[in-house]
């Protein structure tokens, strides 16, 4: 926490570094059909098309995507799929996070209530995205008012608020329920309202579990994007690249690489951003609790 | 079905919850076709993919005009992994879907009440290929060895294939195969399903480190089902089966809708190239060597026909029912269990489409028509 910026950036990078030397070290030691025991393969292929070299990768990602004249540079399209994704995922992560927040605000206020959402709420999350995809786009293709008509993003974005808000009603309800009896206490000694309890001890109190919720969720809303993206084929996302991309792995080993760094991209955004939100919230941070 | 409904409602607090009540709202009744500004019909049509060539046709007729000539203003909606077009399409979200017959006697069974109003592709595409080496030349070979196979209904052909062989599914090391050929590439599957207009050519633009070259078609082995006696009917284009029958406007629709289809497709199978392109314009992002494969095979699957685009041939539509009714799976299930009501095909809308094609001097047959040679470049490029 007292690291210096320079020093924890050195730090990741080296992370980075250390990564992709083993994947090198593997592909140059690693036996290119893979070790075999008993007819199980348990260390991998290490052959070109199993584990291309990452500098096949970054020479992919600098050609075009396909040899057509009108064909963008691939990382420029992989980027840009990114952008679309990045973007379907913040509406995910707001919806998500008002959602959850709100439940356990609710939750927390009566106690009925918490007994009768809460268990919900975790069955919500055994639903199989594959179920709920279809249906939700399905759903949503019937909604129309005024100049208003629903688009398959939108139903993207709900899959992935679906996903986010979990670990944000969780975690809230944890954080607004740990501040001490005694705090709690003296604020009934002083007749201080539900509203003002909140807003002065429990909303404080919760930050240190609410910013590790966050965090979870926006990682949430990432894969909800992109899986979602493919379970109903929605355009313009990483999720779809990763699909159609997906047939040159035999051919252009490096090519399906691409939209998967591009993913990886979108989450270290997102969680950069939870990062400049726990900035702001600095002070009430007194220790960070794993949701 | 009715168990993630009640959750999802459950998890009302969601956003979902005023869109739910919406959709209740909103969900009966508005499947009368209305004119839009143009005076044009609103059409939309479900593909059971995303965009590639193998849809060729119908991109190829938005493109060049053909559903408009008929009055249809034609949207195409794209597929993806878990979207079952045949479901769409009977809860009434589209007006036509592209499904295989295979997949969607299934739904049938199940109470989908659609029908079969073209049998577009004529042929089956799917093969099993294996390379020279392993020796497999017939549904026969397969016995003992790893044959791969994407399951979800791709199976039914080779399962038919190897029963009529007296090989059993036991008798096979049946692999789950992924959306790419590297299992096949790399051996740890010898008999690969193939799509011909998809997968085969994947392996035809990969280098072969045996020779340095790319892999060449006297390299594999390809047990075709169309020889075998146990394709199954693939592309057909389905419609809801009630509003054929109580709507005289969608039925006329209909007939508009698969003469716009063929006109699209005999320009795809004519004009490759530029149909190809289309495709691409329209988002695929499948190399352009690749797609332009795509197109002459998908063309070779309609052309040349034996009775004109889009008739459905009941001797092939009665074995692709009793492969359906008859070969069981690793399970020992089969696809459906009794027959399939009548209204399962019709060939009414698309006899009479092709009749005034014909009466257009359009030649619905193809009896001439001859695939491109098309050279695959590594990568598909």
């Amino acid at each position: 926490m007292t690291q210096r910026m320079p020093r924890r950036i050195l730090v990741g990078a080296l992370g980075v570094l250390a990564l992709a030397l083993l994947w090198e070290l593997y592909i140059f030691l690693g036996p290119a059909d893979g070790v075999v025991v008993g007819g199980l393969t348990v260390l991998p292929r290490a052959s070109e098309m199993a584990m291309p070299h990452l500098w096949v990768m970054l020479e992919r990602a600098l050609d075009p995507v396909t040899g057509s004249a009108s064909a963008v540079p691939m990382w420029q399209a992989v980027l840009a799929a990114s952008l679309f994704t990045l973007g379907i995922s913040a509406v995910g992560w707001i919806v998500g996070v008002t959602v959850g927040l709100a439940l356990a605000l609710l939750m927390q206020r009566f106690t009925l209530a918490e007994s009768a959402i809460l268990p919900w709420i975790i069955l919500s999350q055994t639903v199989p995205l594959i179920a709920l995809a279809p249906l939700v786009r399905r759903w949503g293709a019937q909604i129309e008012f005024g100049a208003f008509s629903w688009e398959n993003w939108m139903s993207v974005a709900l899959i992935a608020s679906y996903l986010a808000f979990f670990p944000v009603s969780i975690g809230a309800l944890k954080g607004l329920g740990s501040p001490d009896a005694n705090h709690v206490d003296l604020m009934r000694c002083y007749a201080v309202g539900w509203w003002k309890t909140l807003w002065r001890l429990r909303l404080p109190a919760s930050v240190g579990y609410l910013l590790p919720a966050l965090r979870l969720a926006a990682a949430s809303a990432v894969i909800g994007s992109v899986v979602a993206e493919v379970s109903i084929g929605l355009r313009g996302g990483i999720g779809r690249l990763i699909v159609e991309y997906a047939g040159a792995a035999g051919s252009d080993p490096g090519k399906p690489w691409a939209p998967i760094f591009g993913s990886i991209l979108v989450g270290l955004v997102a969680a950069g951003f939870v990062g400049l939100i726990s900035l702001f919230l600095r002070r009430f941070r007194r220790g960070e609790v794993a949701a | 079905m009715t168990h993630s409904t009640r959750w999802l409602g459950t998890a009302g607090a969601l956003a979902a919850a005023s869109a739910l009540v919406l959709t209740g709202c909103s969900a009966a009744g508005d499947t009368e076709p209305s004119e839009d500004s143009a005076g044009l019909t609103p059409v939309t049509l479900q593909l059971q993919w995303v965009a590639q060539a193998q849809f060729a046709g119908y991109y190829a007729a938005v493109d060049q005009g053909f559903y408009e000539d008929e009055g249809l203003d034609v949207t195409i909606a794209e597929g993806g992994a878990d979207i079952v077009p045949q479901d769409v399409l009977a809860s009434g979200d589209v007006d036509y879907a592209i499904s295989w017959v295979p997949k969607v006697l299934g739904s049938i069974e199940q109470g989908a009440n659609i029908t079969n109003v073209a049998q577009i592709f004529e042929r089956s595409a799917t093969t099993q290929i294996s390379f020279k080496e392993a020796g497999i030349t017939s549904p026969a070979d397969l016995a003992g060895k790893d044959v791969g196979s994407w399951g979800y209904g791709n199976e039914w052909e080779l399962f038919a294939g190897m029963q009529q062989a007296g090989v059993e599914v036991g008798d096979i090391s049946l692999v789950q195969q992924a959306f790419d050929m590297n299992a096949f590439l790399a051996g740890d599957i010898d008999a690969a399903q193939a799509m011909t207009y998809n997968e085969y050519a994947q392996v035809l633009e990969t280098i072969n480190p045996d020779t340095g070259e790319l892999y060449q078609p006297d390299d594999i082995n390809v047990i075709d089902w169309n020889d075998e006696g146990t394709a199954m009917l693939q592309d057909a284009i389905w419609a809801n089966a009630d509003m054929l029958a109580d709507d005289e406007a969608y039925a006329d629709q209909t007939v508009a809708f698969i003469k716009a289809s063929i006109k699209g497709w005999i320009y795809a199978a004519e004009n490759p190239e530029d149909a190809a392109t289309i495709v691409a314009d329209a988002g695929s992002a499948l190399p352009a060597g690749h797609q332009l494969w795509m197109t002459n095979e998908a063309s070779k699957l309609i052309f040349p026909s034996s009775n004109g685009v889009g008739l459905i041939d009941e001797d092939a539509w009665a074995n692709t029912v009793d492969i359906a009714m008859n070969t069981e799976n690793e399970t020992g299930g089969t696809i459906i269990t009794t027959d399939p009501p009548e209204t399962a095909y019709s060939n009414e809308y698309v006899q009479q489409a092709l009749d005034e094609l014909t009466e257009e001097d359009v030649d619905v047959m193809g009896a001439e028509w001859a695939p491109i040679e098309v050279t695959l470049q590594e990568g598909g490029e």
